[in-house]
């Protein structure tokens, strides 16, 4: 069980980037989550709610986006989503591949901010 | 990631000093203070060899590795089941880059938790021994697919196991096409030219 540390660097990757918004807070952190990354979603949606306890993300979501596997096939010449990730082939023509051009991420790509006055007021 | 970046700067520094790092992984008992004990010690006739070692408690992985008389630090993780580029970072810390030729990183025992941790290195290394189960691979692809080399270790007591290479082969192919496999017993040395002739050549 990892994704409490994978936790916590997301935790402090947003809440720098938040920091230079002043005046409003977080509602959700989004993050892409790779099939081959090595973390579990639920475990890392538990994690998050720990890990952002008394810090600026207290009580943002974590909207979670997974991303399938994909590897470049040299015989289709294109890009195939994998079957199952037991086994690096391409599904149509079963040529295997260890070129994997999806499936790694780990990465925050947005936060979702709400204007503290707005807040106070609506 | 934060994990990301530090880990590109660690591989620049590494580059720029032109050492090769190799990390190796594999799950608890696969024999990698073993296989790393036997490496450094004849490596060191030739090469400037140095060790960073993994462990959740305790140091006696380096206590082991500091017979090979070779420089060998110890980094205790505590509570955490894998090695992270900042723990190598800090790690490093008064030793010159420039005076080595080879640093070997051996992560905690763990074929979870290391996959999703860059530390920098130039190859990783994935060991399972013929004692855990041909499909080991297919329980744990995403280990597979992140590492450069598959070693097989044990080999000396492969037959009395009945370890089947050719499934043991094709689930490593099945998650990471192509991959290069070597086989090894760091006991007997059975194997040892190869895995020394591979390292030497700094490539993959």
């Amino acid at each position: 069980m990892h994704e409490l540390s994978i936790a916590q660097s997301i935790v402090e990757g947003a809440t720098e980037e938040f920091e230079r918004h002043a005046g409003s807070s977080v509602v959700a952190v989004r993050l892409q989550l790779g099939q081959l990354s090595g973390v579990v979603k639920e475990a890392l949606l538990f994690s998050y709610e720990l890990a952002s306890e008394e810090t600026p993300l207290e009580g943002s979501r974590l909207e979670i986006e997974e991303v399938e596997a994909a590897i470049f096939c040299q015989t289709c010449e294109t890009e195939r989503t994998l079957e199952s990730i037991q086994h690096f082939r391409c599904p149509v023509c079963l040529t295997p591949s260890a070129d994997v051009i999806r499936g790694r991420e780990l990465l925050i790509v947005g936060l979702e901010l709400e204007d503290e006055y707005e807040t106070a007021t609506g | 990631m934060q994990n990301d970046l530090l880990a590109a700067e660690l591989r620049l520094k590494f580059e720029k000093a032109n050492v090769f790092v190799v990390s190796l992984v594999s799950s608890p008992g696969a024999g990698k203070t073993e296989l790393l004990q036997k490496t450094l010690t004849r490596l060191k006739t030739d090469s400037r060899v140095a060790a960073l070692v993994g462990d959740l408690a305790t140091a006696n992985d380096a206590l082991r590795l500091e017979r090979a008389e070779v420089p060998v630090r110890q980094i205790t993780t505590g509570t955490i089941c894998h090695l992270e580029a900042h723990m190598v970072h800090t790690a490093l810390e008064g030793w010159s880059l420039d005076e080595l030729d080879f640093l070997f990183i051996e992560n905690v025992g763990n074929l979870v938790c290391p996959s999703s941790y860059d530390l920098g290195e130039s190859v990783r290394i994935v060991l399972m021994s013929v004692t855990e189960g041909e499909d080991k691979p297919l329980k744990y692809p995403t280990i597979f697919s992140t590492a450069d080399i598959a070693v097989i270790t044990k080999m000396d007591i492969a037959d009395a196991v009945e370890f089947n290479r050719a499934d043991a082969v094709e689930s490593i192919q099945s998650v990471r096409p192509g991959m290069r496999i070597i086989e090894l017993s760091a006991k007997t040395g059975e194997g040892m030219d190869e895995w020394l002739e591979f390292l030497k050549s700094k490539s993959l």
